[in-house]
């Protein structure tokens, strides 16, 4: 069953060259799957997953041929489609909770109101908060529901988003660079975490990363992104069949354990790629 | 290659094109900035009609007419804005008075910005104690309104126009000083004055030399976007009768001259305050379009 | 790790906070000394011998020269600050020329009519500004923008008491909507018992509506002039604030929350730029004592401002520089308050 269809997605901006282009043509298919969009910062990668939302940041546009969630057709959706769509049955996590959360606002109140979609009455909000932070592994809750934003540490303020965007239990969840501005130590449980969630409510995921080997650890398919392209699509298993020279480069620059690391690889470019 | 293409050229031969194409550049953003332009079209008028005043004005701005025929008369042909209790024709004085404007505003630039900047870039570059005391003096004149402040000093000065000039420099460094500190900071880190001081450069050298440069330019831009408030100031103490003396054509002080006449004459109180109302609006237009071509950051 | 950052920081939140206190409280003590030497060494410097004011210019020497002592003018310019600060922390500015009442008496008695004013005019410049500001920043670049800017710059530019006479002779004068000059008709003026000196307030709480809408009508125009001004300040500030935090992250999480617009700007982004509006309010109100002194010479307002100019014209130094000192602390005051204000309604600076 197809989730979400992508055809053609290009998101463009002016600029003083003229109009230039981040995401160009940009197609995919996704079902209750874990796809894995893989790049350089700069490649077009959390464009895609913005234009997804219809969060393309003005003056900037998104045209495609084909932009549909669940057989709704998202080009031209009024502000109010939107609104019914976001939060209730998709949404996203971003790169760190020290920006994405409201800084002036308790994380109870955060949670209360993503849980507007889905409960009427405060109490059953409150219930609802926590027990998603409950879920996202939060021994605490009611502390954490009183806390600010910044009283919590990277990790806790990441679950918390977590928690907030999944208390819908949307269809689609966007993870754009979800652990890269968290400790080492922490990636690890909060992936765990997301990764329990996703599996066991069979929602669909877009996972953003520069980490080609995490995205291929943590997905069943890669899409991977250059200058505003995909130069190559893969499943996670077959990574070491990848035809593209850039997907190879970007494996090369991984060291390994075992092998020659000497001297190790800097990742080659050709312009005719971006082409 | 014509002039423009030179100008805009991505690959400067030399320091001077590059600069003089980052001149090209801001001058085009700041051109493309309607009602930046209308306020540099105001100031340009001003510094003319200022220097062409004798020229300009169709009657002796001090010396009336017939105190019996020519007094208070409505705005006609004759008398383009009519004219005041001493027959004295108002554009006449308006314009004589835009002297007066221009001189106020620019003495007070020359004198506040160069306090403004030694007390900055000093306290800046020094910091530890330097900066604490100078910093500290900054925010005691800052804790004054500036209007009042202005008052004080020219009530202890003795009104007149010099005096007015000297209490509003006095109150108009604060801002410049805060500023040009806060560019110190980020200046004095940088690379290239930590060269020159292991050149062993004297440290008065280096902030005049190397730092105030540095600063100059949003330095200017600020005390621009003061002009307007400078301008107002110095019409309320020419209102309250603490600025220029009559019979001197001093725009504020026409006005309060126009003050008791105001519901039967308006036009007396009225054009003076309009001269001054179009004057602060194109320093205003000016320094708001200055801001937005050259600090990015407060494009958006 | 896992748990709520610096439990430790909690704990120890409050001494920080008293702490952060004291140092605020500290370096207003300074600038307040500063202050005190400012408005001391402007009394210096004065032309007007201090000694002819009190004994008059057909004194004899004897009574010069006792009354030089008297005023400690033969001690050493330190000593004479130290006796001038002791003087001034026990209340005393000094007797004024004009009215030969203690200073501290004559500003108590007028300053209520300057706080009723400042009053109305910042509410109505705050509560008019506030959506304004937040309103040219949702349609940025745009016509409404565009409008907000110029009407702000206009604010900007304008004389205040030259827009007080047109005001007094459009809306007076001609059509009659509003009461003139003055704080209310003298018909009035002994209707009331004067309890707080807020001419309003005191109407309001002894129900003598008749009273209190003359006196209404007597405000609305140099109350909304100054409003104008502050609403200048305001909106524009607003706005720059706003686009600030509107182009922050958290407004993306709203939105990807399916949250409804109105709700993102004015509750997420406006609650957040509301931090440091509470200092450019704050410091519009204090801007607003300024606007005071020409607007009550204009609208023969009986408060501060019209003491001071009064004073000035009369070369009455002392009360001259009385004022001055007095609002030079509300507008250290003021900005102390607006420090006390952020500290609280930002959390993060609250709990660290």
């Amino acid at each position: 069953m197809t989730l979400l269809d992508v055809q053609n997605l290009t998101v463009t901006f002016p600029s003083r060259q003229g109009p230039q282009q981040v995401v160009r043509n940009v197609s995919f298919m996704l079902g209750r799957e874990r796809l894995g969009i893989v790049g350089e910062s700069g490649s077009g990668k959390s464009q895609t997953g913005r234009a997804i939302l219809g969060l393309t940041p003005a003056p900037g546009r998104a045209t495609a041929d084909t932009l549909a969630f669940d057989g709704i057709d998202l080009r031209g959706a009024s502000a109010k489609q939107w609104r019914a769509l976001r939060g209730a049955r998709m949404s996203m996590v971003m790169q760190d909770p020290k920006f994405s959360l409201n800084p002036v606002m308790t994380i109870g109140r955060q949670l209360a109101e993503a849980a507007r979609r889905v409960a009427s009455s405060r109490a059953e909000q409150r219930e609802r908060a926590v027990a998603m932070l409950e879920a996202v592994q939060i021994r605490d809750p009611a502390r954490v529901m009183a806390a600010y934003p910044h009283e919590l540490s990277g990790g806790m303020g990441q679950r918390a988003m977590i928690a907030m965007m999944l208390i819908t239990e949307p269809d689609l969840l966007i993870a754009d660079e979800p652990t890269s501005a968290l400790d080492v130590t922490v990636q690890i449980e909060v992936l765990r975490i997301l990764d329990d969630l996703v599996t066991t409510r069979g929602m669909g995921l877009i996972f953003i990363s520069h980490d080609l080997r995490l995205v291929s650890s943590f997905c069943d398919r890669v899409l991977v992104m250059y200058a505003g392209r995909v130069v190559e699509e893969l499943r996670a298993t077959e990574l070491q069949q990848a035809q593209h020279p850039y997907t190879r480069g970007l494996m090369g620059c991984l060291p390994r354990i075992d092998g020659n690391t000497r001297p190790l690889a800097t990742l080659q470019r050709d312009e005719a790629w971006a082409l | 290659m014509s002039t423009r293409e030179w100008l805009l050229t991505e690959q400067p031969a030399s320091r001077r094109q590059a600069r003089a194409g980052q001149a090209y550049r801001t001058w085009i953003a700041f051109r493309q900035n309607r009602l930046a332009m209308f306020g540099l079209g105001i100031v340009l008028v001003l510094v003319l009609v200022a220097l062409l005043a004798p020229w300009l004005a169709p009657q002796d701005p001090i010396v009336g007419g017939s105190l019996r025929t020519e007094r208070l008369l409505p705005p006609s042909w004759q008398h383009l804005m009519g004219t005041d209790d001493q027959a004295r024709d108002i554009l006449s004085r308006i314009i004589y008075g835009s002297r007066i404007t221009l001189l106020v505003v620019a003495l007070v630039a020359v004198i506040a910005t160069p306090i403004g900047l030694l007390v900055g870039t000093t306290a800046g570059y020094y910091g530890g104690w330097v900066d604490t005391v100078l910093m500290r003096i900054t925010d005691i004149f800052l804790a004054f309104p500036r209007l009042i402040l202005a008052l004080a000093f020219v009530a202890a000065l003795g009104p007149g126009i010099e005096n007015a000039i000297i209490a509003i420099a006095i109150t108009s460094w604060p801002p410049y000083a805060r500023l040009a500190r806060a560019e110190t900071l980020t200046i004095r880190a940088a690379d290239h004055i930590d060269a020159i001081r292991l050149q062993g450069a004297h440290s008065a050298r280096i902030i005049w030399g190397h730092v105030v440069p540095l600063c100059l330019s949003s330095v200017i831009v600020r005390v621009t976007l003061d002009m307007a408030g400078i301008i107002l100031t110095a019409a309320g103490l020419g209102f309250l009768g603490l600025g220029a003396q009559p019979p001197q054509p001093e725009w504020g002080a026409m006005i309060a001259g126009g003050r008791r006449f105001i519901l039967d004459h308006w036009w007396v109180a009225t054009m003076p305050g309009l001269a001054i109302f179009v004057v602060s609006l194109g320093f205003n237009f000016l320094g708001d379009g200055l801001r937005d071509v050259l600090d990015p950051k407060a494009r958006k | 790790m896992a748990s709520i950052a610096n439990e430790e920081g909690r704990r120890g939140a409050l001494p920080a906070l008293a702490w952060k206190i004291v140092k605020i409280l500290a370096s207003v003590a300074l600038t307040f000394l500063g202050l005190l030497l400012v408005t001391f060494m402007i009394g210096r410097v004065v032309p007007v011998d201090p000694v002819l004011a009190v004994v008059g210019d057909r004194a004899s020497q004897s009574v010069y020269n006792r009354v030089f002592i008297e005023l400690g003018l033969d001690k050493p310019l330190y000593e004479q600050f130290w006796i001038y600060l002791q003087k001034i922390l026990s209340g005393d500015l000094g007797v004024s020329f004009l009215t030969k009442k203690p200073i501290i008496e004559d500003i108590a008695r007028v300053f209520p009519a300057t706080l009723e004013l400042a009053t109305v005019g910042i509410l109505i410049g705050t509560i008019l500004g506030i959506p304004l500001g937040v309103l040219a920043a949702v349609r940025q670049g745009r016509f409404t923008d565009q409008v907000v800017r110029v009407v702000g710059l206009i604010g900007y530019s304008a004389p205040i008491f030259w827009l007080g006479l047109l005001a007094l002779l459009v809306f007076y004068a001609r059509l009659h909507w509003v009461a003139g000059p003055g704080r209310i008709d003298i018909s009035y003026e002994y209707s009331i018992t004067s309890r707080t000196g807020l001419m309003l307030w005191d109407a309001a709480m002894q129900g003598q509506w008749d009273a209190f809408r003359n006196a209404f009508s007597h405000i609305i125009l140099p109350a909304s002039l100054l409003g104008y001004y502050s609403l200048a300040y305001i909106s524009r500030m607003t706005r720059s604030f706003m686009l600030a935090e509107l182009a922050q992250e958290y407004v993306i999480t709203a939105r990807v929350k399916g949250v409804a617009e109105w709700r993102i700007i004015w509750v997420h982004a406006l609650r957040n730029a509301a931090v440091p509006l509470v200092t450019v309010v704050a410091l519009s109100y204090a801007g607003l004592l300024e606007g005071s002194v020409l607007t009550e010479t204009v609208f023969a307002w009986p408060g501060l401002g019209q003491y001071l100019t009064n004073s000035l014209q009369n070369s009455d130094m002392n009360a001259v520089l009385g004022g001055t000192l007095v609002i030079g602390a509300i507008f250290v005051g003021l900005n102390l308050l607006s420090d006390l204000l952020y500290t609280l309604l930002d959390p993060r600076v609250r709990r660290r």
